[in-house]
C-alpha cells in the first residue's frame, strides 16, 4: 500500500496547488509537505529493504526491489529539496503578483514528480514505457516557464527528441513482448522478463535491446542524441533543472540498466559493448564540450551528460564491482548534481546573469552562493573526499580488475579533462578579480536551507555509508546480476 | 484477408511517404487523418482474424482518438498555422526527400527481416517491416521539414508506425496499456500544439528550424 500512497500524494499535492488564493504560500507548502511525505515513505521502503524487509506491492502491477528502491529514494530526496528550494526562488522570480504563475507552476512540478516516482515501481514495462513518455510531457512546460524565446526553443527541442526517441523505445518494447509472446509465459513485467529471457530467441532480445537502448538514450541524454540536454537543463527554472539532472535522466536510464539481465544468457558480450562504446563517446564529446561553454548552467548540463557515460561504462565493464559501482555513481550523481544546481540558482539570484563571463569574485558578492558553487563544482568534477570522487574510484577499480586498459585510460582521459574544463570555469567566477558588485538582497532563507541540506550526503557519501544504504546498494546492483 | 490487409499496409506506406512530400500543412494533417484510419482498419482485420475483441477495442480508440480528436485539437490551438497558403519549409527538395525515404524503406525491412525469419505468422510479415518503415520515415520528416506542425505530425506518424507494427506482434497487450497509450499521444499532440502556439505568439514564426539561439560556439 505504502508505493500506492507514494503515487497519491502528489497528486493531492496538486489539486492543492489548484485552489485559487492571492499568497502562493498554500501550493508552495502543500507541495513542501507532500514531497516530505513520499519522502518519509521511500525512505521507510528503502530503509527496510536494506534490512531484508520485502516492500509489499500489487502483483503484476506495483512492486520495488533493490534498485526500484534506489531511484525512488533518489527522486524522492532531490524532489524534496527542490521544492523547499522553489519556494524561495519561485517567489523571487515571479514577484508578488504572480500567485497564478506560481500556482501553474507548482500544479506541474507534482505531475512531473509523479510520473517520475511512478517509473520505478511500476512492474509493467508497457506502462513504465508510458511513465517515462509523460516524464518528458508533463515537464515541457517547465522548462518553458521563463517564457523567453530560449526556453520555447529549448522546450520544443526537448519534446521534439524525447518525444523520438520514446517511439523507437516503443518498438523495442513490443518486441520484446513478442518474444516473450512465443513462450508463452508469466507477465509481462521486469521480473517475468528476466525468468524468460534465457528462452526467448536471442535475435529478438538483441533487437529490442538496440531499440530501447538508442530511444531511452535519447532522453539519458546520450551522444550523439544529447543535443537537447544541454538547452533544455540550461533554461528551465533551476529547481527544475536539479530534477531534470540529477534524477529524470536516471530515470531514463534505470529502463535502459534494467535490460542488463536479460541479456544475460546469449548475447552478453554485445550489450556490455554497446554500453561502453555509448558511453565512452558521450564522456568525451560532453568532456571537450565542456572546456568552451559560455552559460554556467550549460557547464553543469554537459557535466549530466559525462556522468550519463560513466554509469554507463560502469554497467558495461559488469561483475560485481562493476554493477556496485554503477549504482554508487547514479546515486553521488544525483544527490551531486542537484546541489551544483541548487548553487547555480543561488547564484542566478544574486547575479541575474547566468553569463560565466559576467560573473567574478562571486564569493565576495555572496559568500554563500560562491562557497556552494565552489563545493558543487569540486564535487562533481570528482575531487576527494566527495561522493563522486568514491564511485569515480570504484569504477576505475573495477575495470582496472577486469584487466581493461583501455577502457580504465580513457575513463581516466574524459574524466580528467572534464575536472579541468569545470575548475577554470568555477574558479574564476568564484574567485576572479573584478565586475563585483555587491549582491542586491540576501538569498532567500529556503534556498539556503536546501544547500545546507543537500551539502550533507554530497560530502557524508564521501567517505562513510551507512550500513543499510550500503545493503540496498548491493541489492541494487544484484538486479543486474553478477 | 490477408489481401485486404496487405492493401491497408500498402496505402499506410504510402501515407507515410505522402506526409513527407506534400507541400502545405493541411495536406499533411489530413494525410495524417487517413493513416490513422488504415492503421485502424488493419487493427479490425487483424481482429478478426484473430477473433480478438481486444484488437477490436484498440481499432475504436485510434478511430476515436487519432482520426477525431487530435485533428479537432489541432485545429483549435492551431487553426491559423493549418490554413496557411504557403509552403513547407524543407532542408532537402522534395525529390532528394523521396529517394531517401526509399532507402530507409529498404533499411526498415533489413532490420525487420531476422525477426520475422522466427515468426511464422503471415500478418507481422506484412506489418512489422511496414510499422518500422513508417516509424523511421516519421523521424525522416522531423529532421526534413523545419516548422513546427509539420514536426508534431511527424511524431505522431512515428507513434502510428509503432503501433502498426503492435498490432500484429503484441495484440494481447493489456487494455489499460493501449489505454493509457491513446492517452499518452494525445497528451502528445496537446503539449506539442500549445507550445507551438506559445512560439507562435512569443516568436511571432513557427519556424522552429530557424531557431538557433541556443548552441556551441
Amino acid at each position: 500500500m505504502e508505493l500506492l500512497y507514494i503515487l497519491a500524494i502528489p497528486l493531492i499535492s496538486a489539486s492543492l496547488s489548484m485552489i485559487r488564493t492571492s499568497t502562493q504560500k498554500i501550493a508552495a507548502g502543500g507541495t513542501i509537505l507532500g514531497t516530505l511525505a513520499v519522502f518519509i515513505l521511500a525512505w521507510k521502503a528503502a530503509w527496510g529493504l536494506g534490512h531484508g524487509i520485502e516492500v509489499p506491492g500489487i502483483t503484476g502491477w506495483l512492486s520495488c526491489d533493490g534498485f526500484s528502491a534506489l531511484i525512488l529514494l533518489l527522486v524522492s530526496f532531490v524532489g524534496l529539496a527542490a521544492a523547499i528550494f522553489s519556494w524561495g526562488y519561485i517567489s523571487e522570480r515571479v514577484g508578488d503578483s504572480g500567485g497564478k504563475r506560481a500556482r501553474q507552476y507548482y500544479r506541474r512540478y507534482n505531475l512531473f514528480l509523479l510520473s517520475m516516482l511512478a517509473v520505478p515501481i511500476l512492474s509493467q514495462v508497457a506502462m513504465v514505457w508510458i511513465a517515462v513518455e509523460l516524464t518528458t510531457l508533463l515537464s515541457v512546460f517547465l522548462v518553458s516557464f521563463e517564457n523567453t524565446a530560449e526556453a520555447m526553443e529549448a522546450a520544443w527541442k526537448y519534446v521534439v527528441l524525447t518525444c523520438m526517441g520514446a517511439a523507437l523505445a516503443l518498438v523495442g518494447v513490443l518486441i520484446l513482448y513478442w518474444g516473450q509472446s512465443f513462450i508463452a509465459t508469466g507477465p509481462f513485467t521486469w521480473a517475468g522478463l528476466s525468468e524468460a529471457s534465457s528462452r526467448i530467441q536471442p535475435v529478438f532480445l538483441k533487437t529490442a535491446f538496440l531499440f530501447i537502448l538508442i530511444g531511452f538514450g535519447t532522453k539519458a541524454g546520450l551522444a550523439p542524441l544529447h543535443t537537447w540536454l544541454p538547452d533544455a537543463h540550461s533554461q528551465a527554472p533551476s529547481p527544475v533543472c536539479a530534477l531534470l539532472s540529477g534524477v529524470e535522466t536516471t530515470t531514463a536510464l534505470y529502463a535502459i540498466l534494467r535490460l542488463i539481465p536479460l541479456m544475460d544468457g546469449v548475447s552478453k558480450d554485445n550489450s556490455s559493448t554497446w554500453f561502453i562504446v555509448f558511453g565512452l563517446i558521450s564522456m568525451g564529446t560532453a568532456a571537450f564540450l565542456l572546456i568552451q561553454v559560455k552559460d554556467y548552467k550549460r557547464l553543469f548540463a554537459f557535466s549530466t551528460i559525462e556522468h550519463m557515460g560513466i554509469i554507463l561504462v560502469a554497467a558495461g565493464l559488469g561483475g560485481e564491482a562493476g554493477y556496485l559501482a554503477s549504482t554508487y555513481q547514479v546515486m553521488a550523481h544525483a544527490v551531486t548534481k542537484s546541489f551544483c544546481f541548487f548553487a547555480a540558482g543561488a547564484a542566478l539570484l544574486m547575479t541575474s546573469t547566468r553569463e560565466i563571463s559576467s560573473v567574478r569574485g562571486l564569493i565576495r558578492t555572496s559568500p554563500i552562493a560562491g562557497i556552494s558553487l565552489m563545493i558543487g563544482g569540486l564535487a562533481i568534477a570528482g575531487a576527494p573526499p566527495f561522493a563522486v570522487f568514491l564511485s569515480e574510484f570504484s569504477i576505475f577499480r573495477a575495470s582496472l580488475a577486469e584487466g581493461r586498459y583501455g577502457v580504465t585510460g580513457l575513463l581516466v582521459l574524459f574524466i580528467t579533462i572534464a575536472f579541468g574544463g569545470i575548475m577554470v570555469h568555477v574558479n574564476r567566477m568564484v574567485f576572479g578579480q573584478g565586475l563585483t558588485s555587491p549582491a542586491p538582497r540576501p538569498l532567500p532563507l529556503t534556498c539556503r536551507v536546501t544547500l545546507a541540506m543537500t551539502v550533507i550526503p554530497v560530502f557524508l557519501l564521501g567517505f562513510y555509508v551507512p550500513e543499510p544504504l550500503h545493503n540496498l546498494l548491493r541489492f541494487a546492483a544484484a538486479c543486474f546480476g553478477r | 484477408m490477408i489481401q485486404l490487409n496487405a492493401l491497408a499496409g500498402g496505402l499506410f506506406l504510402l501515407t507515410a511517404f505522402g506526409v513527407l512530400a506534400v507541400r502545405q500543412v493541411i495536406g499533411c494533417l489530413r494525410l495524417f487523418v487517413i493513416q490513422s484510419i488504415l492503421l485502424a482498419a488493419s487493427a479490425c482485420i487483424l481482429g478478426y482474424e484473430l477473433a480478438s475483441i481486444h484488437l477490436l477495442v484498440v481499432a475504436g480508440i485510434t478511430l476515436g482518438v487519432k482520426s477525431i480528436l487530435i485533428p479537432w485539437l489541432l485545429f483549435r490551438v492551431l487553426s491559423h498555422e493549418i490554413h496557411a497558403r504557403r509552403e513547407i519549409t524543407q532542408v532537402l527538395n522534395i525529390p532528394t526527400s523521396l529517394l531517401v525515404a526509399a532507402a530507409i524503406t529498404i533499411f526498415a525491412y533489413f532490420i525487420a527481416q531476422p525477426l520475422l525469419e522466427i515468426s511464422s505468422a503471415a500478418f507481422s510479415r506484412i506489418n512489422l517491416p511496414i510499422g518500422m518503415a513508417g516509424l523511421l520515415l516519421g523521424a525522416y520528416a522531423i529532421t526534413v521539414r523545419r516548422e513546427a506542425l509539420p514536426q508534431v505530425l511527424g511524431i505522431l506518424t512515428m507513434e502510428n508506425g509503432a503501433f502498426f507494427a503492435g498490432v500484429s506482434i503484441a495484440p494481447n497487450l493489456p487494455l489499460i496499456a493501449e489505454l493509457a497509450a491513446a492517452f499518452d499521444v494525445l497528451i502528445i499532440a496537446l503539449v506539442m500544439g500549445l507550445l507551438a502556439r506559445k512560439i507562435q505568439k512569443q516568436v511571432g514564426t513557427t519556424l522552429v528550424g530557424k531557431m538557433a539561439t541556443l548552441k556551441e560556439e
